[in-house]
């Protein structure tokens, strides 16, 4: 099992969830950050001050997935994801040690198992 | 509203010499004190409409959105006293009006009806404003602001001053007989179909029919339409251009039609959807506010309501219908305001009455009242839609109407204002000038 934690830019939300979708990608959560990847920055002023924005929102998706999975999950989001400016985002892959579902108990690989 | 004015000035000039016109037209101190009041409202409008329709885009053109509203107080406001008035009511012809009174000339204290000239100046400019403000919603979240502003100031001196003209500054339409109180034809269907044409010029939004483009704050498209309510007894009450009776009908019939109209959407809401929904019950009371625009002081309050229902029926039906198309009048100024106005004007033309200060309407037994409507209804269509055709191309020419994609993506309210509506202020870095960076549309370019 592994954690697939993915950045991404906010405006490609759409596209990459229907990527995941397509993929039979279904749990996940997604959580609004903000950070810094070496990208433009933004310049604003206001009432005279200026100044220059070094964090972006980004968007950050953790799916929880069995290894048959990891490879497609990863290969949708980098296709989703892809705009080829500097600031599309990172994906990292983490080992997992256990999952389980709140509601029946199943452990591990049955809890990343969708139902459907 | 001033068919009645119209009147009593021909009779003026025809029969009364010039001195005892004088006398005749004294200023009214209630008449000005309610003319001040309105004028304030009406202006507040144009605030509350940068809400209405601020709520109603995507965070990151919040900001944008607004200031397409707020930039109109300034260039359209400005424009109006330098030359926009003198177009609009000079004397002139029965198409536009001249340059008698560029710049205020000989507009001063001395009365226009009952109220000081300069008073009539700034309530008729409160029009002005809104209704170049109106058309952004159709051009929302992709117009590049500079070439914004220049279409709207063309657009006061080119459309809106002369359409005015025509109705209410002694044209041809005024001539006609047509019954335009306070601005269904001028202020509505001009704006809806100059929208309507500006969205088809621009093109949608990068995004439009592939992701759902939903409101960002439905709190402020509820307060927006609040304020727009309160502000629109200004609007259509002050149209009376008087403290009187018709005053007081134009205020009543301003309460009641958008109320008519709210119930009428609701229940189309629920048996389309299921649903009341919140942006609905907004929309359903600008709705209400346009069509009851034209017909304010000529209809008996009962008029308004059964007026106010049927206009909610088009207009319902055209957004639902809009949605689905190509056509990216983004916030639907043209169902709101196009066809509202459309409704309003020919239901002026069937329940006009004699007895509530109107001429005779269908139900009086005078059909040929709604031919009228009709007519003046096509002339503004036309000519508003031809007009801003031409400028928004002839914008085109000198600079770009729209904004690049990256631009767009990235939001307007960074690319062109280098501002947030919502900034944390987090990871912000205070620069000096010196540091201050050569960007472009808000980004510093990679070296």
């Amino acid at each position: 099992m592994k954690l697939v934690k993915a950045i991404i830019r906010p405006d490609r939300l759409p596209e990459v969830l229907r990527g995941l979708y397509a993929a039979e990608v279904y749990g996940l959560t997604v959580s609004r950050v903000r950070g810094h990847g070496g990208e433009v920055e933004k310049v604003e002023t206001y009432r005279g001050t200026t100044v220059k924005m070094e964090l972006h929102d980004k968007i950050m998706l953790d799916i929880g997935v069995s290894e048959p999975f990891v490879d497609r999950t990863v290969k949708a989001i980098c296709e989703a994801a892809y705009t080829g400016e500097v600031g599309d985002g990172k994906i990292f892959v983490l080992p997992v040690e256990r999952i389980v579902r709140v509601r029946t108990k199943e452990e591990d690989r049955a809890a990343v198992t969708p139902v459907r | 509203m001033f068919r009645r004015t119209v009147c009593f000035m021909a009779v003026l000039m025809v029969f009364v010499p010039a001195a005892f016109a004088q006398e005749a037209d004294a200023i009214s101190g209630a008449d000005t004190a309610w003319l001040l009041v309105s004028t304030a409202l009406v202006l507040l409008m144009t605030p509350a409409l940068a809400f209405f329709y601020g709520g109603l885009v995507r965070s990151k053109n919040a900001l944008n959105t607004m200031m397409m509203s707020f930039v109109a107080l300034g260039v359209s406001g400005a424009l109006w006293a330098l030359l926009g008035y003198s177009l609009a009511f000079g004397e002139g012809s029965a198409w536009i009006g001249d340059f008698s009174m560029a710049a205020l000339k000989g507009v001063g204290l001395e009365p226009n009806g009952t109220i000081p000239s300069l008073l009539f100046m700034a309530f008729q400019g409160t029009f002005a404003i809104i209704t170049a403000a109106l058309i952004s919603g159709a051009v929302v979240e992709r117009m590049r602001f500079p070439s914004y502003m220049a279409f709207i100031a063309l657009w006061g001196l080119l459309v809106y001053a002369p359409v005015c003209h025509w109705v209410w500054g002694g044209g041809w339409i005024g001539e006609m007989g047509a019954l335009d109180f306070a601005g269904g034809a001028v202020v509505h269907v001009n704006a809806g179909v100059a929208a309507m044409v500006a969205a088809l010029v621009l093109g949608a939004r990068k995004d439009y029919g592939r992701e759902a483009l939903l409101p960002h704050n439905v709190p402020f498209v509820l307060l927006g339409a609040g304020i727009l309510w309160f502000g629109w007894f200004g609007f259509n009450g002050g149209s009376a251009l008087a403290a009187d009776g018709i005053a007081a009908l134009a205020l009543v019939n301003t309460m009641l039609a958008p109320a008519a109209c709210l119930v009428a959407w609701v229940f189309l809401d629920y048996f389309v959807t299921k649903r009341i929904t919140a942006v609905g019950v907004a929309t359903a009371i600008v709705v209400g506010l346009v069509a009851i625009t034209p017909a304010a002081g000529f209809v008996s309050p009962t008029g308004a309501i059964a007026l106010g229902l049927i206009s909610a029926f088009p207009s319902y039906l055209l957004i639902r219908w809009r949605t689905r198309t190509k056509l990216d009048d983004s916030l639907d100024v043209f169902a709101a305001h196009g066809v509202g106005g459309i409704s309003g004007a020919l239901l002026t033309g069937v329940f006009a009455s004699v007895a509530f200060g109107g001429a005779e309407g269908m139900i009086d037994g005078n059909a040929a009242q709604v031919g009228i409507q009709a007519v003046s209804i096509l002339a503004v269509a036309g000519y508003s839609g031809i007009v801003t055709f031409l400028l928004l191309k002839f914008i085109g020419l000198f600079a770009p109407l729209r904004a690049d994609a990256q631009s767009e993506g990235l939001g307007m309210d960074i690319s062109a204002h280098g501002e947030e509506a919502y900034a944390t202020g987090e990871g912000a870095v205070l620069l000096n000038d010196e540091e201050a960076p050569e960007h472009v549309n808000g980004l510093i370019s990679v070296t």
